[in-house]
């Protein structure tokens, strides 16, 4: 490749950098500029929305609330799905494309439309089961299908799981050793990110939980900022942020798992 | 493995595999792709479930139970290390499962990788080591557990000629050095014939022929086994007389009593002899020599006979030398008892 073809590359690699970090950041920045403003647009900066965060029980419960959710479902969804893809895979893979369909099709069913089928059966569990709003973690768990099998997938697609998991075996290992001791760690990238994604989805929920008459943070979100945009923006800023801070860890971290076994270059 | 038997919906991948294996014996199965040899060890790994049969390790019969309770220690053919592991880790793995202390795990994973002379690799991962390195790390993983049978899934297909060689016969070493019951799955004829006791030839999920590596070869119990391990010349002949007639030359049968009519003798190459046409006396078979190929001590020399017809001829080097490509020469059949074939029309190819 030429000097000036690198060069132009480069210019333009930087511009889109530019252009995409300004469609990301300018929103957030200008939330976070509403957030830290006084009464009037002469009164300095001041972080009194932040600090009413935590003065807000609603919030707080909120938060809380979300979080929990977040852990439940990401753990529900490696739980349910990572060993049916890789039963899937080594025993039954004739139906694999009905299993990728069927975890994709919560893509194309709008939240309304899955609230309307969910309602009878949240009126039935908040009756016979459980009035928590943790119950929540179900539809959630539906929700998160499409963008955990994706990310499961790849991971699964990059190693010979059928030798691993057969050498494995012929050793003596039982299945449940062949996923907790072969299978998860060598995808420990797939697993984080399908975590991850199930987080960012939970974490930034609203419709679901209106509509089901459950608060989780984003509806208390929306609650506050009837009365208090300002905190309301400080909260949902802190949200985005949490999000981004979660994604940089388990890109770090996974990186790091990663290179440790896998080392380029460096065959005997 | 007692009648053992795996369908795939209409498609009979094995058939009644019947084979008994001596303790300490290295039994390899030899075949083309597809003709069951792969399911068969499977089946004994327990890793496939039998539609008929059993498998027994030393009269215990263990079709039933799945393949993490069989006690059998298996190589793959492809890299089967465990990546987020040590050659070390990987090798103690086995023996973990097994409830080993850690001082036992060291010891007997330090043992092994000695054995397979890859001690000085124990903290490397499989990404740091060669594709050699990798199954022979894998070899000593399965020797950790002290398996009833070691199974070898063609564990050097996937390595270059020269480590293939070197780890073929360090796997025949390390086999004997240790004394285990082995089943070798290959579909490379010299390396079953190099390192086996006892060479098994499948064809369509059925064993053609089981027996000492010299016997597969010099004596073919049938015209698939002649054609499969080592090359054949094709020959059109007559059968009469309990001989078989090839271009003028008498040849006695491996089956005597094969009924008289047209059949194609199955002909070494090293059966053929030649020389220089005037130096053979009045022979029947001439022909011109179209290419020498130099095989190290011998060499393979193609000869035309003149109407389509090509013969291979295998002799030492230093006496192929004489005969160039282009030489007019003389061809000898050696009087060895042949083998005929008949499904297909004999049209006299090698």
């Amino acid at each position: 490749m030429s000097k000036s073809r690198r060069l132009k590359l480069r210019i333009f690699r930087v511009v889109v950098l530019l252009l995409m970090g300004a469609f990301f950041l300018l929103p957030i920045g200008a939330m976070l500029e509403f957030s830290t403003r006084g009464n009037d647009v002469t009164s300095p900066r001041t972080l009194d929305a932040w600090v009413r965060i935590a003065q807000t029980p609603g919030l707080v419960k909120g938060i809380v609330v979300s979080l929990q959710l977040a852990v439940i479902t990401s753990l529900g969804m490696l739980a349910l799905l990572l060993p049916t893809m890789v039963w899937v895979r080594l025993r039954l893979p004739r139906i694999s494309r009905i299993v990728e369909f069927i975890c994709l099709l919560p893509l194309t069913v709008p939240a309304i439309a899955l609230v309307v089928g969910l309602k009878p059966l949240y009126v039935w569990v908040n009756i016979n089961v459980t009035p928590s709003v943790l119950a929540l973690a179900f539809a959630y768990l539906v929700l998160v299908l499409p963008y955990s099998y994706r990310a499961l997938d790849a991971g699964l697609a990059a190693i010979d799981l059928k030798t691993l998991s057969e050498a494995a075996q012929s050793l003596g290992a039982g299945w449940g050793t062949v996923m907790l001791r072969i299978i998860i760690p060598n995808m420990p990238s797939a697993i984080l990110n399908a975590s991850l994604l199930s987080v960012a989805l939970v974490l930034g929920e609203y419709t679901v939980a209106n509509l089901l008459n459950f608060q989780n943070l984003q509806v208390e979100v929306a609650y506050v900022g009837l009365t208090d945009a300002n905190t309301s923006t400080a909260v949902a800023v802190g949200a985005l942020l949490l999000a981004f801070v979660l994604l940089m860890v388990l890109t770090l971290v996974g990186g790091r798992l990663q290179q440790q076994h896998y080392i380029p270059g460096q065959r005997a | 493995m007692e009648e053992l038997s795996r369908r795939y919906g209409p498609v009979v991948a094995l058939n009644e595999l019947t084979l008994t294996m001596a303790p300490g014996e290295l039994v390899a199965l030899l075949g083309p792709s597809g003709c069951g040899k792969t399911t068969a060890l499977r089946l004994v790994a327990g890793l496939e479930e039998a539609n008929g049969g059993r498998v027994v390790f030393g009269g215990k019969d263990v079709t039933g139970l799945p393949a993490s309770k069989r006690d059998v220690g298996m190589v793959f053919q492809a890299y089967s290390l465990f990546p987020h592991m040590t050659a070390m880790q990987n090798v103690a793995f086995g023996l973990t499962l097994r409830h080993k202390t850690a001082d036992e795990r060291k010891k007997r994973a330090g043992e092994m990788l000695e054995l397979v002379g890859l001690s000085g690799f124990a903290d490397r991962y499989a990404s740091q080591l060669s594709g050699g390195q990798q199954q022979r790390v894998a070899l000593a993983r399965a020797l950790a557990i002290e398996p009833t049978v070691l199974l070898l899934d063609e564990p050097l297909s996937a390595l270059d000629a020269k480590v293939r060689s070197r780890l073929r016969d360090e796997i025949r070493r390390v086999q004997l050095e240790i004394g285990i019951t082995t089943l070798f799955v290959t579909h490379d004829q010299e390396e079953a014939l190099a390192i086996a006791d006892r060479v098994g030839v499948m064809q369509s999920g059925h064993l053609e022929q089981l027996g000492p590596p010299t016997e597969i070869y010099s004596r073919p119990a049938t015209p698939f086994v002649a054609e499969f391990v080592g090359l054949t010349n094709r020959l059109a002949g007559e059968v009469k007389f309990g001989m078989v007639e090839v271009r003028g030359t008498q040849l006695p049968l491996v089956q005597p009593n094969a009924p008289t009519g047209p059949a194609i003798a199955l002909v070494r190459p090293e059966a053929v002899s030649l020389a220089a046409e005037a130096a053979m006396g009045n022979g029947p078979l001439v022909g011109t020599v179209i290419a020498v190929a130099f095989l190290g001590a011998t060499s393979r020399i193609t000869v035309d006979l003149g109407d389509g017809v090509t013969v291979l001829a295998q002799m030492p080097t230093s006496a192929a030398a004489a005969t160039p490509a282009g030489t007019r020469v003389r061809l000898a059949l050696r009087d060895d008892p042949v083998l005929i074939a008949r499904e297909e029309k004999a049209s006299g190819d090698a």
